[in-house]
């Protein structure tokens, strides 16, 4: 029986039971996630952390959210109120909405029926996430607009490309899966690799290609440009106050959790457990799968943390150049060798057709990459000029040469 | 030196009808993206600094030792009889840049003793919240009465607590102190007291 199957056999209480699982999941989630992000990027600075509020800081961002419902909500004159008010209610439900259609856990008993935790299952069930974090960017767009102000509307203009930009290649990444696994559901791609290798094995350089632009697409470090404090004070949301401001924040933390998940799902085996560890998912009735299932979006949550820890942001229009002329071309080529490959697959060309294309494609990758490297500039040490003094005073320094700056002769 | 301009031909030109290729100028090269692995080089650095131990003091729960000479909140200074050393002269409300100090001298009369020579003291004010702590009162005093502590927790509620008063300054009556106002020490002399030469009360000076 396949999940789809099983899903549908739902009475509508045990949908309305997952529906409200689903939500207190990810609202958890995201407690946690703030909570873990600062204690693990103080580590990596060598400070310590949350650490007043309940046991190790544990509870530090539920009282950020208490003290937050409890601030003055500001709305600005020049603001345009009704969509004010929508735009971070678009946000914040989009990105939950992503979360119906991820399985978290394989069979379980919910209440005595047997069932999986996951709310639905499309036949389009990829394409359903794409489209529907799609829409989560007019909440970012619109706050930006309806603000009535300068740096807000930067910044959701900003977000706005970029996620479009890093949308495209992320789509072309997940192409490679849907070739692979001959579905765009989520269940059928961890099914389609409980029975081979994970996808992120086989199709690494979309595995590659899928976490940068999950990183360019949920506007995090190093791809923070939306939200750049030092430009743009806090961006789209720099008006927002109060609950509007929370549900923002909410929002960005449950889409991160999201697009962890969905790389869960679609590289790393998704609720399966790890290789050789298969005999762990029958504990606790099943509801072990949903610790691998966590275990493995939190794997994903720390590359976010790292990226945020070790790399600083990128100039606007290096971000987009890497986004068109890099990430888009390299997944478009992979897509066709993928395609390629597949074909020579299923039309049952022997083995060494296979290879052999697949070794010619490695030569051909390995002769453009060299060709590159040949056209790199050289790096020459940078001897300064020596020369006679400047013709401007400037104070002398000990064991300084003096620079002559003019440049003539 | 590397001569840059020494294939190209300069011509002079008249101002304003000179243009950007008349002036010299360097081929700056930008080196390219560091290599794959200098860029795991830096994931390296925030992975292994997670297991090192970290540089918080837990403040409130420990406090750590200030440096010997931190510049804290100010103390007046007594002799080792108790008598102050402040003798209202106002040369460090003179010296002070943030005009954070206020000083009334008054004269010492026979009932009411309380420093050494004639004047001393009367109204001794260091507000807080103008000090910067600069410490140019200190070296402006000429009795060593004004000097620092250690103390640096000095946050407040309200304005008003944070203008110290002569007695939230004075330093505490230590071992063989008298509480002034009582007389000077019998037989010494205000340079005495400069000099060092009481060492302590003595017990005339305690009788009323």
């Amino acid at each position: 029986m396949t999940t789809a199957q099983l899903l549908g056999q739902d009475p509508g209480w045990l949908i309305a039971v997952k529906a409200l699982m689903v939500f207190i999941i990810c609202v958890l989630a995201t407690l946690m996630a703030v909570w873990t992000e600062r204690r693990v990027l103080a580590k990596m600075q060598l400070r310590t952390g949350p650490n007043r509020v309940g046991p190790a800081g544990l509870l530090q961002s539920l009282s950020d959210g208490v003290k937050l419902a409890l601030k003055e909500d500001i709305i600005p004159a020049a603001a345009d109120k009704v969509v004010f008010i929508i735009a971070p209610i678009i946000a914040t439900s989009m990105c939950f909405m992503a979360f119906a259609v991820i399985p978290m856990t394989g069979v379980v008993n919910i209440f005595g029926r047997q069932t999986a935790l996951q709310l639905t299952d499309l036949p389009v069930g990829v394409l359903y996430i794409l489209a529907v974090t799609s829409i989560g960017v007019y909440g970012v767009v619109l706050a930006g607009w309806s603000s009535g102000s300068t740096y807000p509307l930067l910044g959701g203009l900003r977000s706005s490309a970029q996620v479009i930009s890093y949308e495209v290649a992320m789509g072309l990444s997940l192409v490679a899966v849907f070739i692979y696994a001959s579905s765009m559901s989520t269940s059928d791609i961890v099914a389609s690799q409980h029975q081979h290798l994970w996808n992120a094995v086989v199709l690494f350089p979309s595995f590659v290609i899928y976490v940068i632009s999950m990183v360019g697409e949920t506007n995090r470090a190093p791809f923070d440009l939306a939200e750049a404090e030092g430009e743009l004070v806090g961006g789209f949301h720099t008006e927002y106050s109060s609950l509007k401001f929370a549900l923002f924040f909410l929002a960005e933390y449950v889409n991160i959790i999201a697009v962890s998940a969905l790389a869960t799902t679609l590289f790393l085996g998704g609720y399966h457990a790890l290789p050789g560890l298969g005999f762990t998912e029958q504990w606790l009735g099943g509801w072990f799968t949903l610790i691998w299932f966590f275990a493995k979006v939190n794997f994903f949550f720390f590359i976010f943390m790292w990226l945020r820890g070790s790399l600083p942001r990128l100039r606007y229009d290096q971000f987009m150049k890497f986004g068109w002329k890099v990430l888009i071309p390299v997944s478009l080529v992979w897509i066709l060798i993928v395609a390629a490959l597949r074909v020579l697959q299923q039309e049952g060309a022997p083995r060494s057709a296979i290879l052999a294309f697949a070794v010619g494609v490695v030569i051909i990758v390995m002769a453009i990459s060299s060709m590159i490297e040949r056209n790199k500039v050289k790096v020459r040490s940078a001897d300064l000029p020596e020369g006679e003094a400047p013709n401007f005073p400037i104070p002398s320094l000990p064991q300084v040469k003096s620079i002559n700056v003019s440049g003539g002769k | 030196m590397t001569d840059f301009n020494e294939n190209v031909n300069i011509e002079k030109k008249a101002s304003g009808q000179a243009d950007i290729n008349s002036v010299p100028f360097t081929e700056v090269e930008q080196p390219g993206p560091a290599s794959l692995a200098q860029q795991a080089k830096g994931f390296w650095v925030t992975f292994s600094t997670m297991f090192k131990k970290n540089q918080t003091v837990q403040y409130p729960d420990v406090k750590a030792l200030t440096a010997p000479r931190f510049h804290g909140r100010h103390q007046l200074n007594r002799h080792p009889d108790g008598l102050e050393k402040c003798i209202g002269c106002e040369l460090c409300a003179w010296a002070c840049p943030a005009d954070a100090i206020l000083v009334e001298g008054g004269n010492n009369t026979p009932g009411n003793q309380l420093s050494p020579g004639e004047r001393h003291g009367a109204v001794y004010q260091i507000n807080y919240l103008r000090c910067i702590f600069c410490g140019l009162c200190v070296e402006a005093c000429p009795t060593r009465a004004l000097t620092m502590t250690n103390e640096y927790e000095l946050a407040d509620d309200k304005r008003e607590k944070l203008i110290f008063e002569k007695d939230d300054l004075l330093a505490p009556l230590r071992q063989g102190m008298l509480a002034p106002p009582h007389p000077m020490y019998p037989g010494m002399t205000d340079t005495n007291y400069y000099n060092g030469d009481v060492k302590e009360a003595h017990p005339s000076q305690g009788e009323k």
